[in-house]
Parts: structure tokens; sequence; C-alpha cells
């Protein structure tokens, strides 16, 4: 279970999200997107493809670094959801907030 | 650091009876994961039949963190020397996952739609919804301090 930050060459921020995104480790993800929001980044991609579960906690997470995101005039996707995690965003209604794309790689190209 | 939890077995003689699994998690949040973790992975190996792989995974997987959180946040107000309760009876056809804390309880029915626009945008309050999507029956004792849920098998 970890965060991994990696930053391409146009500068869009990616975090991996290996394992689970829950509430005994949202804080750390929140955290480093943060970190690298202090750092400048404005673009940012949450990649799930390696993620087995979230809850509802860590859907609060991901509402509360949008919006910080977008306050700074920066934009957060989303890529990588498998079908559970699709529901979820579904059932939420959260696929209507956030931006959600296949792959990380789509989200990229469509900066 | 070692993990305080282990999972309790009780295995009634006979194909029919059900099996019973519980644990004790000392309300901290960073031991969710794990006591998610280790009671899915009980609940699979006791009898494979009863869920399929994806309510395993999923609906149960993610109920059981959100049940167990809300009891750890609300019920037992975070306080390490509290514990929560899980109980799960595995039987053939389906499973029953009780979660029970220390709290004073709540009114379940008195908590906003986080699904309707007015509330999509907000950080938290989708914790019970989720559970009442993923959980084929949920109730709660007149106290509001235990959770019962029921996974079919299909």
């Amino acid at each position: 279970m970890a965060f991994s930050v990696t930053t391409d060459k146009s500068g869009v921020v990616v975090v991996a999200v290996d394992g689970q995104l829950i509430v005994g480790n949202r804080q750390d993800l929140k955290q480093k997107v943060l970190d690298a929001l202090e750092k400048g980044g404005r673009k940012f991609v949450i990649d799930f493809t390696r993620t087995g579960y979230i809850d509802s906690s860590g859907l609060g997470v991901l509402v509360s670094l949008s919006k910080k995101i977008r306050e700074l005039g920066g934009d957060l996707r989303l890529a990588g959801l498998n079908e559970d995690l699709q529901t979820l965003f579904e059932l939420t209604k959260l696929d209507t907030l956030f931006s959600i794309t296949r792959t990380p790689e789509e989200a990229l190209a469509a900066f | 650091m070692t993990s305080p939890l282990r999972v309790g077995v009780r295995r009634p003689p006979g194909p029919e009876p059900d099996i019973e699994l519980w644990l004790h998690v000392p309300s901290r949040l960073d031991l969710v994961g794990e006591a998610v973790d280790l009671l899915t992975a009980q609940t699979a190996r006791e009898r494979e039949s009863a869920l399929s792989a994806r309510q395993l995974r999923f609906h149960f997987r993610t109920a059981l963190a959100e049940a167990l959180a809300n009891a750890m946040t609300y019920g037992n107000h975070l306080d390490p020397e509290k514990d929560v309760e899980v109980r799960i009876h595995v039987g053939i056809h389906q499973v029953r996952v009780e979660v029970i804390d220390d709290g004073d309880g709540f009114d379940p029915d008195g908590l906003p739609d986080p699904s309707a626009p007015e509330n999509v945008g907000r950080e938290q309050g989708r914790g019970l919804f989720v559970i009442r999507h993923l959980a084929d029956e949920v109730t709660f004792n007149a106290k509001g301090n235990r959770l019962c849920l029921v996974f079919r098998g299909q």
C-alpha cells in the first residue's frame, strides 16, 4: 500500500495508488498532492490502475483535493478505475464531479 | 510493531451451521485496512461458495471498511482503549456481519442523501450511503450501536 508520485515532461503530476485508498492512508495521499501543489504542480492525474478498493473517506479526500487544485487554477483527473471503482463513483454520483479517463495515458493526453 | 489483531473462528460440526468469525479491533483508523484484509481473507477461506469473488472483493470489503471506520469514529470517538467488535456468520447462502461499538448510537434515517446534487461536492457523509448500496440488507439495533449487514450469495 503506497503512493508513488512522478512528474511527466510537461509537468503533469501523476500519483499512483497501489493497494487501497481508505480511512487509514488517505492523509498520506493528501499530503503528497499538497506537497506537489506547493512545488508549483497544477495538473494532476490520480492513477487507480493498481488500486483494490476505495472507501468513502478516500472519496472525500479526492473531493477535497479537487477543490483545492481548482482554487489554484489547476486540474485533477482520475484514471484507471476498475469496474468496482467505477460503480462506486457512479452510485455516489462522483462520476459527475470528476473528469475520469480509462487510462492514465488518456488523462495525460487530454491536458 | 506486532499487530493486535487476531481473528477468532468457531466451526460448529456438520455442514449446515454458520461458521462464526470474530475480531476485536481497537479504535484506530490505521487498523481498518488490516482488519478488513484479515476478515475478507478468512471469510473467503471458510466457505468459498457463499459469496462471489466480486461480492467479497468489492461489496463486502468496502462496506466492512465503512462500517468499521464509522463505529470507531462516531461510536467510540477514536478512543484506542475501546474496541469495535466484528462478528461474521458465514453461511452457505449468505454472510452476515455485525459491527458493534461502545457508543450511544445515532439515528441512521436522519442523514442527508450525499448523492443529491446539492451534496455531491461535500467531503463527508457518504459512509452509510455506500454501505446501504453494497449490502443486501442493513439494519441497526434500537440503540444504533450495532450494525448488521447481510450479503446474499448470487
